[in-house]
């Protein structure tokens, strides 16, 4: 039995009258990835916080190496050796890969005020070729592409010997090869005997990289187990308290007629001849790799950046799309996938983030009827089950997936016809995956048409009715759901092969 | 959900400014009388409706430095119209306001269709505006205005001043403006955060326009109300008004960085300055120790707030 490095014990804290952690106890053995579950809200982050010395606890034990750790400040539990990779990357983009490592170190490894570059790459240098980094050290972060600053970040957490990395939801922006270049340098670490706590939501990731698995469930602990003991329905019941019978809803309706027609849409650069009709009632499940040029379809079609020649019909009629405004008032409606700079004004309420693009339905004259407005916005926000103090609570203090459901909200008062939902799942627990699964079935039998963007293909598998491939900008495969499979969409999605094969 | 024209933050601000003035109505007996605060209100009013402007000019997250020359120019044109015997009194206020909105369109458009940097944009403007009023009026003041032109600054009505009763009516336009209005919502969701306002539908550019524009409206009401209190209209009027009138928005809680801030804030702002000014002038402190002491508190306001917002 490999030995134990980090031991809790009984950890508790409350916010006010909140009791977010209740008598947690959790205990990481060297080379372990030991992955952290629960929906929003299950007391993850706060666990995570108290563990990077963010917060203190009110009770409980931590050792670290049979010491235990008491002083609860991030540098005290940087020097002891636990590491955090927070989900946002915290580094000096103007600054090089090795800059970086060893920022606020600089006297250190230079031995003088005067700060040595050469010796500080050289020195950063040998740290990511330790942890099977192959970047230079005199990169600069601007350069790098998000997972490599990610790895940079890892590799500036071993080079402080951390003994126990904390990755908080690490291939949340990450393409499907990049998990693969992360997945290796973990398993680097494992072999180092660096111990790691992943929290993630995308299950298969869980499975693929997890040797033990812990649930917490509203700050209680749930249970321990190794991964290879444990299927998805047990995790999935065991996080949300309760079986799930089927994740994705049947469909109640069959698709109408023909509601969208987009022919020979192309942006040089971004995207090139894409032909596609969406039907009254029918999800379109848009799959490819990250950077396909899915989003920059979306954004065209939305009308925040205009496409440079095709057309796009609506119910027969030719739209001329040159910003969101006009999609607004012609019926098209865009979830983004980037919620915190494009969907929502975070500083902003509830109430004014959801009616903010339908306005003009709530005033006269430029003036807002308040009682109508607040009225519209509590039945939706009911309606969608936004769990919030309020609708004048600000946006930044909801979960992931209530402001999901917020931008979603914001959407759907402005009565679209077209729906477009860009990862509408991204960072959202299984719980309130599962009501926005609902919520597009709901859509699809007012006879609205969905376009479903989307990089997790059991989602696009589970909810489409056909399913459009891009790859490298260009439109590669339009599937009927019965003759697609996750390997087909790989397939097409996959550049440089296949392009001789489209009909 | 309960409706006040001050929301919780800015306690902070009304208390300060409570404790000021009972302070200094200790130190000087003649502080709290009514007619020490009649001189107090009057001589707010102008940096006030500055305030109010640049106060939906922040809230965007854009910044307006031609305050001051912006209030020159449109006092000179104001008075240049005002003569005795030549127009009624209706035609120099409108072209007044006109010269205000002017620049403001001018800021407006260039900030909206260059996407330079409203500090640098206004930063030129502040130079042409203050070069135009020097042109325009030759680089002497004009004076010999009309009666009924010089009691815009000068005259009472049941006994209060006319510059008071103007500040009162523009700050109940101001904050209705921003709290009831489409505009007013608007204006919080682009400084809250641009590029969601514009997917929201939102036509940032107008907004922005607007902005400008109502801010150059309110220093030109300012202007007419200076020209005609000190009847004259001077090319070198209001230089520096434009700190004020942003300091006077910052004290009052409006975020530099846009998308928060009310018109409440601001005129306690505005107020907060007046009262430590004229409190500082009854106890004869020299005005060199009242421009160390407006900075303080300038920094101390910001200070307070700031670490109010943190978690």
């Amino acid at each position: 039995m490999p030995s134990t490095i980090l031991q809790v014990k009984n950890l508790s804290k409350s916010f006010g009258e909140n009791k977010v952690l209740n008598a947690i106890s959790f205990l990481l053995r060297k080379g372990e990835v030991h992955a952290l579950m629960g929906e929003n809200g299950a007391g993850k982050s706060t666990f995570m916080k108290i563990l990077a010395g963010l917060l203190q606890p009110d009770e409980g034990d931590i050792e670290l190496n049979g010491q235990p750790l008491n002083k609860f400040d991030p540098l005290a539990h940087q020097k002891a050796g636990i590491a955090m990779i927070h989900q946002e990357i915290m580094m000096v983009p103007n600054l090089t890969a090795g800059q970086n490592i060893f920022l606020g170190r600089e006297k250190e490894i230079s031995g003088s005020f005067w700060v040595n570059n050469e010796k500080l790459h050289r020195k950063a240098d040998d740290i990511l070729k330790q942890t099977g980094l192959h970047i230079n050290a005199g990169t600069k972060m601007q350069d790098l592409s998000l997972a490599e600053m990610q790895m940079v970040e890892i590799a500036k957490a071993v080079s402080y010997d951390a003994q126990v990395i904390i990755m908080d939801e690490p291939t949340s922006a990450i393409s499907d090869r990049e998990v693969e270049k992360l997945f290796g340098m973990i398993r680097n670490l494992k072999e180092k005997g660096v111990g790691i706590i992943y929290i993630s939501h995308k299950m298969d990731e869980i499975f693929r990289i997890a040797d033990t698995i812990t649930v917490l469930r509203d700050g209680q602990y749930i249970g321990t187990d190794a991964a290879d003991k444990l299927d998805y329905d047990t995790l999935v019941t065991r996080m949300v308290g309760r079986k799930i019978e089927t994740l994705y809803p049947e469909a109640g309706t069959q698709p109408g007629e023909v509601l969208l027609q987009v022919r020979d849409f192309s942006l040089p650069g971004k995207f090139d001849n894409i032909s596609f009709d969406l039907h009254k009632g029918e999800v379109l499940g848009v799959a490819g790799l990250m950077g396909a040029g899915r989003t920059e379809i979306a954004l065209s079609l939305y009308g925040m950046q205009p496409a440079a020649s095709g057309t796009i019909r609506l119910n027969d009629k030719m739209l001329q799309l040159k910003t969101p405004r006009d999609a607004i008032r012609e019926g098209i409606g865009y979830v983004s996938e980037d919620r915190k700079s494009v969907g929502l004004i975070t500083s902003l309420s509830i109430r004014q983030n959801m009616s903010l693009a339908s306005l003009g339905t709530f005033s006269g004259n430029g003036w807002i009827r308040q009682q109508e407005e607040r009225k519209a916005i509590e039945q939706k926000s009911a309606e969608l089950q936004i769990k919030s103090s309020g609708i004048s609570q600000p946006v930044s203090a909801l979960s992931g997936g209530n402001q999901q459901k917020v931008a979603l909200g914001k959407v759907l008062l402005a009565n679209p016809e077209v729906v477009i939902l860009d990862e509408p799942t991204r960072g959202v627990d299984i719980g309130a995956k599962f009501e926005i699964y609902k919520l597009i079935r709901q859509l699809t039998s007012e006879g609205k048409g969905v376009i479903l963007i989307s990089s997790e293909l059991p989602e696009i598998l589970g909810l489409s009715n056909r399913i459009m491939v891009i790859a490298e900008g260009k439109q590669t495969a339009l599937l009927p759901r019965n003759e697609a499979t996750q390997e087909i969409i790989m397939k097409y999605a996959t550049p440089g092969q296949l392009h001789a094969q489209i009909t | 959900m309960k409706k006040t024209a001050i929301k919780p933050g800015q306690y902070g601000i009304l208390i300060a400014f409570i404790i000021i003035c009972i302070v200094l109505a200790f130190a000087s007996p003649k502080f709290l009388t009514l007619p020490n605060i009649r001189i107090i209100l009057t001589q707010v009013s102008i940096n006030a409706l500055l305030a109010f402007g640049v106060t939906f000019v922040i809230i965007t997250g854009g910044i307006d430095l031609s305050l001051g020359s912006v209030l020159a120019v449109s006092g000179v044109v104001a008075a240049t119209f005002a003569h005795p015997d030549t127009y009624p009194v209706i035609v120099p206020v409108c072209m007044g306001l006109l010269a205000g909105a002017a620049f403001g369109l001018f800021n407006g458009v260039i900030i909206t269709k260059s996407k330079v940097p409203p500090f640098i944009v206004t930063l030129g403007t502040m130079t042409i505006a203050r070069g135009l009023a020097l042109i325009f009026s030759k680089g002497r003041p004009v004076s010999n205005l009309s009666d009924s032109f010089n009691f815009i600054g000068g005259g009472q009505i049941a006994g209060i001043p006319f510059p008071i009763i103007i500040l009162i009516f523009a700050f109940i336009i101001c904050s209705l403006i921003l709290n009831k209005t489409v505009w007013g919502r608007y204006m919080y969701a682009i400084g809250g955060n641009e590029l969601a306002a514009k997917a929201s539908g939102i036509n940032v550019g107008k907004i922005k326009m607007l902005v400008y524009i109502l801010c150059g409206v309110l220093t030109a009401v300012g202007g007419i109300l200076l020209t005609s209190r000190i009847t004259t209209g001077q090319p070198n009027a209001g230089q520096g008004f434009e700190l004020d009138a942003i300091a006077a928005a910052i004290i009052g809680g409006t975020s530099t960085a846009g998308g928060k801030g009310t018109m409440a804030g601001t005129l306690l702002g505005a107020l907060i300055i007046g009262v430590i000014s004229n409190g500082l002038d009854l106890l004869n402190v020299s005005s060199y120790y009242q421009q160390l002491a407006m900075g303080v508190i300038i920094i101390a306001a910001v200070v307070l707030d700031s670490s109010k917002n943190k978690p």
